[in-house]
């Protein structure tokens, strides 16, 4: 067991600076208008550090470096920068501590998680790209015996990046690893809750990339991300967030002509059929764990499995098995190792879960655990925590049809297979699912069904690097964690060659 | 005479404010993840609205309609609510035009009356 130190205080292994500019060119670089905003920590609602709140100017600048770097990065070798991802994923790995502390420092998460997921992911992430790329073949065609078509895959040129708050390093990394691999630069926009932790990951691997390359601005939405989205000189966007925002960056991709990728969330059912529970074994306690993941990232994650679905016949049971699991949750002082759910990432995420909690007991859900915000106590009174929560409703509700992203379950009953596949995909969105079951054919047979890029069979929330995630319906377009993100960060260039010396006799 | 959405006074001021700096303003409620499930607020028009929305009704604010849009599949999860638009402290993302001042808009919901229901219709 341990508590580490708060970031800047005595014995912590890591510091905040007291003020970041924006990262451009390789160098800090002080927003034009000169303003910065402050950045508190979810854990106490305390500032800790301000950030340069940037403007169109901003990215301007931030687009004039990737555009001087692209051309450069884009025709290095794929082992050259192979072995530049390498390095970022070698020197995170020396910095594991002090990477997992602060990104819990700036978004709440409990640093059990960052230690053990986010960061680990992170880096392994690195290295997949920097496999990947290494083995991307173009390919030919022969079209006759005098006509071959050669496909080679070139970058893109600058892209812009736009980065959400929940998991701001991994989020990032998934962003970066493919574009850089691709040979692509990159204007990234951090989310303005957690704008520090990406500058953090700058500082210490900012020497292992060519200048321009990775360029960060900060900001809000319609001040700096609306400016590098709606820009001209990008030539492709990639967002998480969601629906609204997504439509709006087609939008503007649709007046430039340009591709987007966009991860929008969803609203995950997680199905518990009947014989999870035929014996009382470790597979038993694994499916209990899986329902409580809900609280994972204190819920805050697009694949939230936010909606349980459990067989009649072991409702009651099941019930009371998860309900004693989610009770034994740990809420605390998220830098605690042995806290298993910390803080909400901002005020306004908890006004938000705190609106639904109130929404479903007017709709006439039943509480079964949870239901209130947590007050912790001393320092974290000033914190944003809610206490892990389970309703019991009806899928027509709005608890179950909208993304809450807070540590809040909503659970009903299905009374056979086809019930369950109704339920389930009686949803606006298809990003996640999970399906629990000791019988293989219900398990692929369901996993086939549900209308959702990513089902998870017998587990969930695992997210390694070389496993496709995207959405289905309203949850986006585009697949990453997986080499089918270079396609989206690559263009086809096509060289058609004749070995013919006759003349066609057209002319 | 009922309608499906609201704001309160702190609400009205806030989007005062926000028509002095960008002139004539709408909502788009969002759904999904991160910001989702907030109404983002707009200069009018910035958003464009389709065939695939609904126009919920107008903000009354100082006689001058704020229009509040959502998509329709939506609409049919949300049709039996009444939306409150309100304001809290906060660090919204997205591009809603409020997020630099400090605060994000937030919706709060009620159940529509029968009676409420009857004279509103469906969109």
């Amino acid at each position: 067991m341990t508590t580490y130190a708060a970031p800047g205080t005595d014995g912590s292994v890591v510091s905040y600076e007291s003020r970041y500019d924006h990262y451009i060119g390789g160098e800090y670089v002080p927003p034009a208008k000169g303003q910065y905003f402050e950045n508190p920590t979810p854990i106490t609602g305390q500032t800790f550090t301000e950030i340069a709140r940037g403007t169109a100017d901003d990215v301007e600048k931030a687009l004039d470096a990737a555009h001087g770097a692209a051309p450069g990065w884009g025709k290095t070798a794929p082992a050259e920068r192979a072995d530049v991802l390498n390095k970022i994923a070698d020197r995170m790995e020396e910095n594991l501590e002090k990477l997992a502390v602060a990104e819990c420092y700036e978004n709440g998460k409990a640093v059990r998680e960052t230690l053990a997921a986010d960061i680990p992911l992170a880096i392994d992430h690195f290295r997949y790209f920097a496999g990947a790329i290494r083995a991307q073949e173009g390919s030919l065609s022969e079209v006759d015996d005098n006509t071959i078509a050669y496909h080679f895959h070139e970058p893109l040129g600058v892209v812009g990046q736009i980065i959400p708050w929940n998991f701001p390093i991994l989020m990032a990394t998934w962003k970066l690893a493919p574009a850089l691999a691709a040979g692509n630069a990159v204007v990234l926009k951090p989310a303005e809750q957690t704008p520090a932790s990406i500058h953090l990951l700058m500082s210490l691997i900012g020497d292992l990339i060519p200048p321009g390359v990775i360029n960060v601005v900060n900001g809000f939405g319609v001040e700096a991300g609306k400016p590098l989205a709606s820009n001209k000189r990008v030539r492709k966007v990639a967002f998480t967030g969601e629906t609204t925002t997504g439509r709006l960056i087609m939008q503007y991709a649709s007046e430039n002509l340009i591709p987007v990728t966009l991860e929008l969330g969803g609203k995950s059912p997680n199905i518990f059929f009947a014989d999870v529970a035929d014996q009382q074994d470790a597979f038993y306690d694994k499916a209990l764990e899986g329902f409580t993941m809900f609280a994972l990232n204190q819920g805050e994650v697009c694949t939230c499995p936010s909606r349980a679905l459990i067989q009649s016949t072991i409702y009651d049971r099941f019930m009371d098995d998860v309900t004693a699991r989610t009770q034994a949750i740990k809420q605390g002082n998220p830098l605690d190792t042995e806290t298993t759910m910390g803080a909400q990432a901002s005020n306004d995420q908890l006004e938000k879960i705190l609106s639904y909690l109130d929404i479903g007991k007017q709709e006439g859900a039943k509480i079964r655990t949870g239901g209130e915000r947590a007050d912790l106590g001393g320092d974290l009174s000033g914190g944003y925590y809610v206490q892990p929560t389970i309703f019991e409703g009806d899928n027509k509700m709005r608890i179950f049809q909208e993304e809450i992203f807070g540590p809040v379950v909503s659970v009903t009953r299905f009374e056979d297979y086809a019930d369950a596949m109704k339920i389930a995909n009686d949803t606006l969105y298809g990003l996640g699912a999970g399906v629990w079951s000791r019988n293989g054919t219900t398990a692929y047979r369901a996993g086939r069904e549900i209308q959702a890029g990513r089902v998870w069979v017998n587990n969930y929330h695992a997210y390694p690097a070389h496993a496709a995630f995207g959405g289905y319906k309203q949850s986006g377009i585009g697949r990453e964690n997986h080499k089918m993100m270079l396609d989206h960060y690559q263009q086809t260039k096509n060289l058609l060659v004749s070995y013919s010396d006759d003349p066609l006799g057209f002319f | 005479m009922a309608d499906r959405v609201g704001l309160t006074p702190e609400a009205a001021d806030l989007l005062r404010r926000l028509r002095d700096q960008h002139g004539p303003l709408m909502f788009h409620q969002s759904g999904g993840c991160c910001d989702g499930s907030a109404p983002m607020c707009y200069p009018d028009g910035e958003f464009r609205t389709g065939g695939s929305d609904v126009r919920l009704g107008e903000l009354d604010v100082d006689g001058q309609p704020v229009p509040f849009w959502m998509s329709e599949s939506q609409y049919e999860y949300w049709k039996h609510t009444h939306l409150t638009v309100d304001v809290v402290p906060g660090r919204g993302s997205g591009f809603s035009l409020e997020a630099p001042e400090g605060v994000r808009f937030l919706i709060r919901s009620r159940l529509l009356t029968d009676a409420e229901l009857t004279e509103l219709g469906e969109l």
